[in-house]
Order: C-alpha cells, then structure tokens, then sequence
C-alpha cells in the first residue's frame, strides 16, 4: 500500500477499496513502529488525524470527493494548524498550540486531505543537517548513522521511509531540495510568490516559499494543485490564473534544450555525485533533449549575498519573539529588557542565535549599504545570469548537492562548513526562480543523489514533466530503504 | 574587517541575547569566519544595478480600510506566558 502513488491511493479511496480511516491508522501504526528511531515526527496528534479522516470517509460517500481526499499527508511543524503543536524545531516555540491554520492548511483542509502529523526540522529553518532542531536530529533512513538534509528534514525522512504518503516542505535557500537529494526523493520548490507565506513562521520573508515533497513528479503536481494559489494575507502572493500543475506531464521531451552551467560541474562536486548526474544527463539526450552549454558567473557569490539577506531579515522577523504574548519565556528575570534578553538567549539555539547577530550587525547603523543593499545589488546580477540563460535553454540541470548525506556531526563547528553545502540551490531562491530535486542514482557509500531542475518563472509544470518523463524511464524514485 | 569583542557585545545587546563571556567569544569566532565568507561580495562591480527584493518587482498591494479579521481575544490570550484580566502582563516599565 505505502508504494501506491497519490492518484492509486485517491483512486482506491474513492473506489472504496480502502477508507481513509484504514489509510491512516495504517501510517499511524508505522509511524509507531518506525519514528523513535528515525525522529521524522515532532508531533503527532492521532485523535485529529482520525478525525479528519472519519470527515474524509463521509466526503468520500458523499461522491464529493476531491484529487487528495483521505490522503494521510504530513506537514512541516513550520506551518500553523490550529489546535495542533506548531514549534517551528525550536524551544521558543514548544509550548506553542496554534489558534489558526496556515493558508497551505487550510488548502489540504478545504481538499479533505488528512493532517497526519508535523514533522522535524532545523530550527526556523535554519540548518542543512536537521541537527539544529531543539528536538533532536532526524536520521537518514538510508543509513542511521548520516543526516537527512534540511531543514526540510523530517518529511524527507519521512516520505523516504514510508511514514507518509506525501509531504510539505519550505525551501529558503534549498530547505526543500537538498534534503530530498539526502533522502532519495522529489521535492519542488515553486516560483516564489506561488504558494502563500500566510501562518508559515517567517524566517527569511524575500526568499521562503512552500512546496510539495513526495515519491514521484507526479504526486507532486497534485500536491501542487491543492497548494498553488493567490492569498490576500500575503503581500507578496501572485494573482494568477489556478492552473494543473499535471496538465503536461506526459508530454514527450524531444526538443527540450537542457543547460548546463559551467560553474555547477567544476570542482566541489562529489565525483560520486558528478557521475550520477552525468548518468542522468545521457538518460536525457536518449529521451530526446540536447544540451547546451551555459554560464551563471555571478553564482559563486550566492551563499555570500545569502548570508548577508537571510540573516537580516531572519533577524527582523525573529524580533517577535519577546516572551510576552506567546512562547517562550525565562523562569527568572529583573526588569523588563532582562525577561527579553534571558527568553531569547534561552528560548532560541545556537544556530538561530548565530543568524540573528549576523543580521542585526548588517542592519545596524552605518553597515546597511556595505552589506544589505550591496548584497540586493548582487542579487540583481544572480538573476540576470538566469534571464541570460534562459534565453538559451529550457531547463537548467546541475547536482542539487555537491555530496552525499553526511554523517550526524561531520560539519562540526564550523558553521561556514555546513552553508557551503547549499552552494547549488541558494541562487535559485535568490533569483526567486522554481527548483526541483529528484532522484538520479547512488554515491559511493550507496546514498541517494539529487539531479536539480531549475525552471524559468511559473515553468512548474514544464519542469514536472521534464521529472516525470525521467521518472518514466527509470526507477530510481521507486528505490526505498531496506528494512522498512 | 575583523570583529571585536565590543562588536560583538553591541550586537547582542542590540538583538536582545543574554550571553556569557565566553559565548561572546565563541560567537566572535564563528562571525569572523561568516564575514570572511561575505567579504567575497565587495570585489563586485555593483556600480549602476539597481537592489532587488523580488523577482517579479511588484509593487505593494493595498486594499480597503475594512475589518477583515475576527476578535479572537481569548484564543490569543490561552497561549501567553502570563496573563490578567485581558492584558499581558510584563515587568513593570514606569516607576
């Protein structure tokens, strides 16, 4: 059953083969059996999901039934669900039940989809290990002892291992895509202002876009469907006609112009990496693309522009978190400035800490223009690199990682380390561009590879079917981790 | 550029973290490394290139001057640290 693809699933629900409330309580009992050990889950709320479902089965007898209804789907503890435990990984948020759903909920509400449990992630979303979480680190299905990604990391560990049957992520400077490359699985970022921010906790509010993360192209643009679409809460939300997201999945690739860039395949990558991505790159000249080279030179500069933009306005949007209305707050303290200074010293990780002093530094009086301004300038020049590709190509191809899953701990404490491995996905957000990962093969310690697909603005369902047709002719998506 | 010890402080005052001395100095460490990293950025020739803070350029919306959202007082208030009778409650601020 946890093989079937979103569409089997709806299909078999709604044929009435299996209720929503089996469905469910079949991931609940896994999810029992499985989660102590890999940690995908922070909170689980059995009672809520079955209840969903039990709406779900009415829906379904009703003949009313929409693409995901009674689909058991997972949501990253970065999204508010009223009435559920929304944490955000972080201990500033750990008693936090929140009284509103976020618009994404409300969109799987609406859809009868089930909310089966939220999942872990680095703090804020800010980490590509999922080690910074104040719950404890995720584990890699494939291998225990190596991370999952992140900070999207619980649910890539989670569709990975089976623990659900699609999941949400958040991808600020590649939270969706690495750790779906670590895990073995697709995820996509849309093109941001495609998916509403709106009751998703803010961490870097120019560059933080939702996205759908699963087993196949193909249950992504379902997820897509139900997760696309304008919201007046969100200033920076796109008016735009819905849209399938499948409507051209099946479309053959001939024709289809491939880049590139120089920069994403000189040294840094893995040589395990490069060859799986090389692989892939010849499955598609037989499936009819041809290649052509690229450059983005301005690229290199992306994880120093984004240290410099994320941080700020990570530190702005962090402010809110003071102690006084909700969350957090220090069991012993003087005067007022003391309950803010011990709250968030105690309420918020090292990790988090590090970002907000980052920011606040570059905000402060007389570094805004050498840091921030200098850094939205560069920005400007990483997207045109794009614009100047695309004038050439299709899609852009590269690795979405320069490695493998490392293992738990291997990046020490040098924080320098770990953000360089988000060398390949940050100017994807900068450029406010859609990104995907999808599975093209094994690394030498037979961990999962990503190849990322970078599209042009609102290219979404071109680029699920440049996964899908891939994903037609090769299995590697359908590989799951043994002894699950 | 290389911070300081009083960088540092200043920077943590100003974002409202308590920290220790030694925290100070691991976290003067850890920032020196990241501005090494962002000190990449000023070689660039950004002369004449307008900042972008979103691809699309949009520009903001507004909307009419309506109640849109309900009154959720109490809901907000289950969820605080500490309150009373309606209102949060804080060290005292004035003498």
């Amino acid at each position: 059953m946890f093989e079937s693809s979103l569409k089997q699933l709806g299909d078999a629900l709604r044929a009435k083969k299996i209720s929503s409330v089996e469905l469910t309580q079949f991931y609940l009992d896994r999810i029992a059996r499985l989660n102590p050990e890999l940690n995908a889950y922070i909170t689980l709320n059995p009672e809520m999901s079955l209840a969903q479902a039990k709406a779900a089965d009415a829906r379904l007898a009703t003949g009313q039934a929409d693409a995901l209804t009674g689909i058991p789907i997972a949501q990253k503890d970065i999204f508010c669900a009223k009435g559920w435990l929304t944490t955000c990984g972080s201990k500033m948020l750990h008693n936090f039940v929140s009284p509103y759903d976020a618009h994404v909920i409300t969109q799987f509400n609406q859809a009868g989809a089930v909310n089966l449990g939220k999942t872990n992630m680095d703090e804020f979303a800010m980490g590509s290990s999922n080690e910074t979480s104040h719950f404890g680190p995720v584990k890699n299905p494939w291998d225990t002892a190596r991370v999952p990604g992140g900070s999207s990391g619980g649910t890539a560990a989670a569709v990975a291992a089976r623990l659900c049957a699609a999941a949400t992520g958040t991808d600020t400077g590649g939270s969706i895509r690495q750790p779906a490359a670590l895990c073995g699985i697709s995820g996509l970022k849309p093109t941001y202002g495609v998916c509403s921010r709106y009751g998703m906790i803010a961490f870097a509010s120019s560059l933080d876009q939702a996205g759908p993360m699963g087993r196949s192209a193909e249950d992504l643009a379902l997820l897509m469907n139900v997760m696309a679409g304008f919201d007046e809460r969100d200033s920076t939300s796109l008016q735009r006609d819905k849209e399938d997201y499948g409507r051209d999945l099946d479309k053959p690739l001939s024709g289809l112009r491939i880049g590139l860039p120089r920069e994403f395949f000189a040294a840094g990558m893995g040589s395990d990496v490069a060859r799986a991505v090389e692989d892939a790159i010849t499955e598609y000249k037989k499936l009819g693309a041809t290649i052509v080279d690229i450059s983005l030179p301005n690229s290199k500069l992306s994880v120093p522009v984004y240290y410099v933009l994320a941080p700020a306005e990570a530190s702005s949007n962090l402010s809110r978190f003071d102690g006084v209305r909700y969350g957090y707050r220090a069991p012993e303290y003087g005067d007022l400035t003391d309950m803010y200074e011990k709250s968030r010293a105690q309420g918020f990780g090292d990790e988090v800490k590090r970002r907000i002093m980052i920011g606040t530094y570059v905000l402060s009086h007389g570094y805004y223009d050498a840091y921030y301004i200098k850094a939205q300038r560069i920005r400007r020049l990483i997207a045109q690199d794009f614009v100047e590709a695309f004038k050439q190509c299709d899609v852009i191809m590269g690795p979405t990682s320069p490695s493998t899953a490392f293992k738990l701990g291997e990046k020490g404490d040098d924080p320098v380390q770990m953000y360089l491995s988000d060398i390949y996905t940050i100017a994807v957000n900068l450029a406010g561009l859609p990104g995907m990962s999808i599975p093209c093969g094994f690394g030498d310690n037979a961990m999962p590879v990503g190849l990322q697909i970078i599209g042009n603005y609102f290219d979404e369902a071109r680029m699920l079917n440049v996964a899908h047709q891939y994903q037609r002719a090769t299995d590697w998506h359908s590989r799951a981790p043994q002894g699950l | 550029m290389s911070l300081s010890t009083q960088d540092v402080e200043k920077v943590a005052r100003l974002a409202r973290l308590a920290m220790t001395s030694a925290e100070i100095e691991t976290a003067r460490t850890q920032l020196n490394g990241i501005f090494d990293l962002i000190a990449e950025m000023q070689a660039v020739d950004t002369r004449n290139v307008e900042p972008m803070s979103h691809s699309q350029d949009l520009t903001q919306r507004l909307r009419e001057d309506n109640v849109t959202e309900a009154n959720q007082r109490e809901a907000f208030q289950a969820i605080a640290p500490q309150v009373e009778q309606g209102l949060y409650l804080v060290p005292k601020v004035i003498e």
